[in-house]
C-alpha cells in the first residue's frame, strides 16, 4: 500500500497529439462515410481495396508486429472466411452480411484447434508451418465439389445485385444495382476498417495488450508476473484470424467469384500484407495505414509491369528491412516522438498530496502491473 | 500386394529426393538458426543454371552440373556475405522478410529470364531405365540414383561436419557463437561458407529433380514446403532423421496418391501434421535444442 507521503502518480496514455488525432480520425470517418454521394465508383472501388488492405494489414501487424508471431500463412483465413461466405450465402441462403460475421466467426473457430498444432513450432518454424496449414485449407477446399472444387465457382444474383442491403440502397438513393453493390461494399469495407483498427487498438491498450507488451520484451519475466505467454498469442492468433476470415468473406463478396489458388493466394493476402506493414511501420497502428497508401500508389504506377513490379517490390522490401527495419512511420514517430494512437503507458507525477482514494490509476490493468513501490 | 510393395517403395525413393531438399535447409538453420525462404527457389534456381549450361555450351547434363556445382557454392558465399549476414540475429522477422523477398525476386527473374513454360533436363534415356525386380516389380534407375545421392549427400555432410576442423567450427559456431568468436572463429566467413555448401547441395538436388520432373520457375515455395515438412518430421539437428523424415513424407504422397491423385500433396501435409502432433520434435530429436 502507498502511504501518503510518497509521491503520487498517474498512468497516462493520452497525448496532446493524441487528442488533435482523434478529433481528425472523427473528421476523416465522417468524410470517408459521405465520399461515395462525393466521388465516383472507380474511387469506391480503389478505396474498397485500400480499405480491405488495411484491415488485413493491422490484423497481420497485430500477430506479427505486437506478438511475434510472424505468420506467412495470413491466406489461411482469407481463403477460409472466402470459402465460408459463398457456403453460407449459397447453401445456407443466409443474408451476405451476417455471412460475413458469420465466416470470420467460423474463421476463428478453425483457428482454435489450428493454434494447438501450429504453436508446436517457433520462430521461423512457425511461419512456415502457417503456410502449411494455408496449403492443407486450399487442398482441402479445392475437394469440395459443391464450392466448385478445383476450379472455384461464382456467387448467384440473389447475393450480390439483389441483397437486401443493395436494395435498401437502390431504393433509398436512385443508385443502379451495379453502383449500389458498389457502395455497400465500400462502405462494409470501411465499417470493417474502422473496427480493426478500433479492435487492435483496444486489445492492445487493455490489459491483454500490457501482457502482449510483457511477452514481446520478456517472455520468461512475464510469465514470473503471472502472464501466460501461450495463452495470450492463442487469443491473439484467433482474433487475427477472425479479422482476416472477415476481410477475406468480404473481398470475395465483392469479387463475387472464386477460385482455391485466388483465395489462398501468398502473394495477395501475405506477400503484400508483409510489404504493407514493413514500410509503414512494424508494430504500430499508423504504420500500416501510411503502408496501405504507399503500397496502393506503387501498384498504381506499377502492377502492369508484372514481374518486374514484383521484382522490384521484393527488393524494395529488403532494402527497408535493411536500412529502415520501422517503416516510414517508425522512422518519424522516433524522431518526433509522434503518437496518433498512443499504447505506452507513462507515469506522470501528481504534486497535489491527498488521500489514496484520490489517485487514479485507471486502467486498471496498467495499475495491477505497476501496482506496489511506485 | 506387389501394387502396394510397389507403392511404398515409390514413396520411399521419393524420400530421397525429398531429404536431398532439406539437407541445404537442415544446414543452414544447424549452423546458423536461419529459415531459409528461398531454398526452393535457390533449388529451381540451380536447375535452370544446369539446363542454361549444357545449352550454351553443348555440354552433357552431368558435366554442366559439375560447372554449376562451384558457381552455386560461389553464389551461396556471395548471398551470405553481402546480404543474409546484415540481418541475422536475435530478431527473427527480419531474416524471413529478407528471405521471403528474395523467393519473390528470384521467381519473378526466372518467369522473367526463361518464361513460365515447364523445362526438364534430359540425359540419354537413363530417366526412363528400369531395373526388373522380383514378382514384376521394378525399380526406375532414376528414383534408385537419386536416393543413393541423399545417402551420398549426407554421408559427406556428416563427415564434414564431425570429421573436419571446417566442421568442428560449423558445430562450434552452432553451439555458442560468443564463445567461438572468442576463440578466434570469423563466424560471418564461417555462414558464407556454410550458405555455400547448402547451395552446392541445392545443385544436386536440381540435379535429379530436373532429370526426374519437369520445373518451371513458381514451384520452388512448393519445394520448401516438402523440405522444410522433411526436416520437421526428422526432427531437428540430425541429417540421417531429415533423410527419415523425407522418405516419410514421400511414402505418405505415394499412398494418398495412389487412392486419389488429387491426394498426393494433402496426404504428405496431413502425415505432417500428424507428427506434429504426437511427436512436435520430430522423431529423431537432437538431444537439446
Amino acid at each position: 500500500m502507498m502511504n501518503s507521503a510518497a509521491p503520487r502518480f498517474v498512468i497516462a496514455t493520452r497525448t496532446p497529439v493524441s487528442t488533435v488525432a482523434a478529433f481528425g480520425s472523427a473528421a476523416l470517418i465522417l468524410f470517408l462515410a459521405a465520399l461515395p454521394f462525393l466521388a465516383g465508383r472507380n474511387v469506391m472501388q480503389n478505396m474498397f481495396f485500400i480499405l480491405t488492405m488495411l484491415a488485413l494489414a493491422q490484423f497481420w501487424n497485430l500477430l506479427a508486429g505486437y506478438s511475434g508471431l510472424i505468420s506467412v500463412g495470413q491466406q489461411a483465413f482469407v481463403g477460409l472466411g472466402a470459402y465460408l461466405l459463398f457456403a453460407w450465402t449459397i447453401l445456407a441462403g443466409v443474408d451476405p452480411v451476417l455471412a460475413i460475421v458469420l465466416s470470420g466467426a467460423v474463421a476463428a473457430l478453425i483457428a482454435l484447434p489450428t493454434s494447438f498444432l501450429v504453436f508446436r513450432l517457433k520462430g521461423a518454424y512457425f511461419a512456415v508451418g502457417t503456410w502449411v496449414v494455408a496449403e492443407v485449407f486450399r487442398l482441402l477446399l479445392a475437394q469440395v465439389k459443391i464450392l466448385g472444387g478445383g476450379t472455384g465457382t461464382a456467387l448467384p444474383r440473389e447475393v450480390t445485385n439483389d441483397a437486401v442491403l443493395v436494395s435498401w440502397i437502390t431504393h433509398l438513393t436512385g443508385a443502379r444495382a451495379a453502383v449500389a453493390r458498389d457502395m455497400a461494399d465500400y462502405w462494409l469495407a470501411l465499417i470493417l476498417a474502422i473496427a480493426a483498427i478500433g479492435l487492435v487498438y483496444g486489445l492492445l491498450r487493455s490489459r491483454r495488450g500490457l501482457a502482449l507488451a510483457a511477452i514481446r520484451d520478456h517472455e520468461a519475466a512475464s510469465g514470473s508476473v503471472g502472464v501466460d505467454a501461450t495463452r495470450t498469442k492463442r487469443l491473439v492468433y484467433v482474433v487475427s484470424a477472425f479479422g482476416a476470415g472477415m476481410t477475406g468473406a468480404l473481398i470475395y463478396l465483392s469479387k463475387a467469384r472464386i477460385s482455391p489458388d485466388a483465395a489462398f493466394s501468398l502473394i495477395d493476402w501475405t506477400a503484400f500484407v508483409f510489404f504493407i506493414v514493413i514500410i509503414g511501420g512494424i508494430a504500430t497502428i499508423e504504420g500500416p495505414i501510411i503502408g496501405v497508401l504507399v503500397f496502393w500508389l506503387i501498384q498504381n504506377e506499377l502492377s502492369s509491369f508484372g514481374s518486374v513490379y514484383l521484382m522490384l517490390l521484393g527488393a524494395l522490401a529488403i532494402v527497408i528491412m535493411l536500412f529502415f527495419p520501422k517503416g516510414i512511420w517508425g522512422t518519424l514517430a522516433e524522431r518526433f516522438d509522434l503518437h496518433l494512437f498512443p499504447i505506452r503507458r507513462r507515469l506522470e507525477i501528481v504534486d497535489r498530496a491527498g488521500s489514496p482514494d484520490d489517485i487514479d490509476l485507471r486502467p486498471a490493468p496498467a495499475a495491477h502491473v505497476h501496482g506496489g513501490k511506485p | 500386394m506387389t501394387a502396394v510393395l510397389d507403392t511404398i517403395l515409390q514413396g520411399v525413393l521419393l524420400g530421397g529426393l525429398y531429404a536431398l531438399f532439406a539437407a541445404g535447409l537442415a544446414l543452414i538453420f544447424g549452423v546458423m538458426r536461419l529459415v531459409n525462404l528461398a531454398h526452393g527457389d535457390l533449388i529451381v534456381l540451380a536447375a535452370y543454371l544446369i539446363l542454361l549450361i549444357a545449352n550454351t555450351l553443348h555440354l552433357g547434363v552431368i558435366l554442366s552440373f559439375i560447372i554449376a556445382l562451384p558457381l552455386m557454392f560461389a553464389a551461396g558465399y556471395v548471398l551470405q556475405t553481402g546480404l543474409l549476414n546484415r540481418v541475422i540475429g536475435n530478431d527473427i522477422l527480419a531474416p524471413l522478410l529478407t528471405t521471403f523477398g528474395l523467393s519473390i525476386i528470384l521467381q519473378n527473374a526466372m518467369l522473367t529470364g526463361f518464361s513460365a513454360d515447364s523445362r526438364r533436363l534430359t540425359s540419354d534415356g537413363i530417366e526412363t531405365a528400369s531395373l526388373p525386380l522380383f514378382n514384376g516389380l521394378a525399380i526406375g534407375v532414376m528414383p534408385l540414383l537419386t536416393f543413393l545421392a541423399a545417402v551420398a549427400v549426407i554421408i559427406a555432410l556428416n563427415q564434414l561436419f564431425y570429421r573436419t576442423a571446417l566442421g568442428y567450427a560449423f558445430r562450434a559456431v552452432s553451439d555458442d557463437p560468443v564463445t567461438a568468436r572468442l576463440m578466434g572463429i570469423d563466424d560471418k566467413q564461417l555462414f558464407g561458407i556454410a550458405m555455400g555448401v547448402a547451395l552446392a547441395v541445392c545443385a544436386v538436388a536440381a540435379l535429379f529433380l530436373g532429370l526426374r520432373a519437369n520445373f518451371d520457375p513458381t514451384i520452388g515455395p512448393g519445394r520448401l514446403i516438402f523440405a522444410f515438412e522433411a526436416v520437421i518430421i526428422g526432427g531437428l539437428g540430425s541429417l540421417w532423421g531429415t533423410l527419415a523424415g523425407g522418405v516419410i513424407l514421400g511414402v505418405a504422397q505415394t499412398i494418398g496418391a495412389s487412392i486419389n491423385p488429387e491426394w498426393q500433396l494433402l496426404a504428405g501435409h496431413l502425415a505432417f501434421l500428424v507428427v506434429l502432433a504426437v511427436a512436435p520434435r520430430g522423431l529423431f530429436p537432437r538431444a537439446v535444442d
